[in-house]
């Protein structure tokens, strides 16, 4: 590991020195395994928030973004053990599916992306894969998370929107409303997904990614506006979701 | 043995033997889906199996219904690493759905309601290891685990048991599926650890 940034109490974004990782696409993720010294192993599967390097540059990192897991066994290790300088085995990158990519047939297609809680970190690398490369294409994010301290990367969310360059990001807070902004507190439903989203007439290309009854929710919605089964894909995240 | 992690012990469970290599268990269902749940409602509900001669089986939800169902109580395991050990399903064998077809088929393509597909040789759905499930824990199979009825081969990792099953194809040839062709492995054996290319 190369460097740590705390992006939360609980949320931490880990920097790894990959020598010879391949690149990656944006919305793809990686296997991590670690080792006991008497060979005890745990794997678990983690997004990459990093948008995938540039081919000339010579340091080759990734970064993940890890949610502690009251109750888990491998994030604890990666957001509070885990020191700069240590070692860590990973595998990847891996999944063909849930990615954007700025060369691809649909990259044209404006983008929505529906985010819950630490479901923003795959969606979150699509955003910076977007601006590393330059890209016009327009990029929506509904961002849900429980109150304004469960953030991540506010500051940058903030920074890419005020750009001007075709991102915009709508907040729900499902708790806790930044304070003095007198937005209610809910969680996502049609006329939300209808006035933060695009119309189906644009045939968008969308990307949930969450807690399960999240993404269940969200899909359903898209669906029932109207929008093109197909053209959604999601990735369910959580304590026992597979990524979390 | 892999790069050992300074500090790391974990936290392990006992087991012991029923938990593939790379895997954890859990205790509620994990969902996990590329898209969309699509609602298929019975009514409408139709299973077909069609043979490499292009002949075809059908069975509408009341067809279906009224065949000899099991009560298996199996084991599964998720390519995501975590594992459920136990569950208890009601479904009809594939036993019972493929006596009376007619087939030298070599290989299967599971169809889903929604569009998704998986592959795998038709010998790992035969002889009591393969169902179309229906109920799960005494009660209807939810939508997001793949109601009504979903495949079930609980001896390959999950993505095989392809959920709101519409029909089963067989074939001379094996076709990759949806995440066979996205990274993950043709077969898919737990045991083996068989989760991508190359493994």
């Amino acid at each position: 590991m190369a460097a740590v940034r705390d992006e939360t109490a609980t949320a931490r974004t880990i920097v790894i020195d990959v020598p010879g990782w391949p690149g990656h696409l944006a919305g793809q993720h990686v296997d991590v395994r670690l080792t006991a010294e008497d060979g005890y192993s745990a794997e678990r599967s983690y997004s990459i928030a990093s948008a995938p390097p540039d081919g000339q540059a010579r340091s080759q990192t990734v970064e993940l973004t890890v949610q502690r897991l009251p109750d888990g066994e491998v994030s604890p290790y990666l957001t509070q053990t885990l020191q700069v300088g240590y070692p860590l085995e990973l595998r990847g990158p891996i999944g063909g599916w849930f990615v954007w990519d700025p060369d691809g047939p649909a990259a044209a297609a404006p983008v929505l992306l529906v985010a819950g809680g630490s479901g923003v970190v795959p969606l979150m690398a699509m955003i910076r894969e977007r601006a590393a490369v330059g890209s016009h294409t327009p990029f929506r994010l509904i961002y849900s998370v429980r109150d304004p301290t469960a953030l991540l990367y506010g500051d940058e969310l903030v920074r890419r929107e005020r750009a001007g360059d075709g991102l915009e990001v709508r907040y729900v807070y499902t708790r806790t409303a930044p304070a003095g902004s007198g937005q209610p507190t809910g969680r996502i439903n049609a006329a939300l997904i209808a006035s933060a989203g695009w119309p189906p007439e644009e045939s968008p290309a969308m990307f949930a990614c969450g807690p399960t009854g999240f993404v269940e929710a969200a899909a359903d919605l898209l669906v029932r506006g109207g929008q093109n089964p197909g053209a959604i894909k999601t990735e369910r995240f959580g304590p026992t979701g597979g990524k979390a | 043995m892999g790069i050992v992690s300074p500090g790391f012990s974990g936290r392990r469970r006992s087991a012991g033997e029923k938990l593939p290599p790379g895997q954890y268990l859990v205790n509620d269902f994990p969902v996990l889906s590329a898209g969309p749940t699509p609602r298929v409602d019975t009514g409408r509900w139709e299973l077909r199996i069609t043979t490499e001669t292009g002949q075809v089986h059908r069975w509408d939800w009341a067809a279906f219904q009224a065949l000899p169902a099991e009560e298996p109580i199996v084991d599964i395991h998720c390519v995501t690493k975590w594992s459920k050990l136990g569950t208890h399903w009601r479904g009809v064998s594939l036993d019972t759905l493929l006596d009376g077809v007619e087939t030298s088929a070599g290989f299967a393509t599971a169809k889903s309601y929604g569009g998704y597909t998986t592959n795998l040789p038709l010998a790992d759905l035969v002889d009591g290891q393969a169902w179309v499930a229906f109920d799960f824990d005494h009660e209807p199979l939810d939508p997001e685990h793949g109601g009504p009825a979903r495949l079930l081969v609980p001896h390959l990792y999950f993505w095989k048991s392809a959920k709101w099953l519409q029909g089963i194809d067989l074939s001379d040839h094996d076709t990759p599926g949806f995440w066979e062709s996205l990274g993950y492995h043709n077969y898919g054996d737990p045991w083996r650890e068989q989760r991508y290319w190359g493994d």
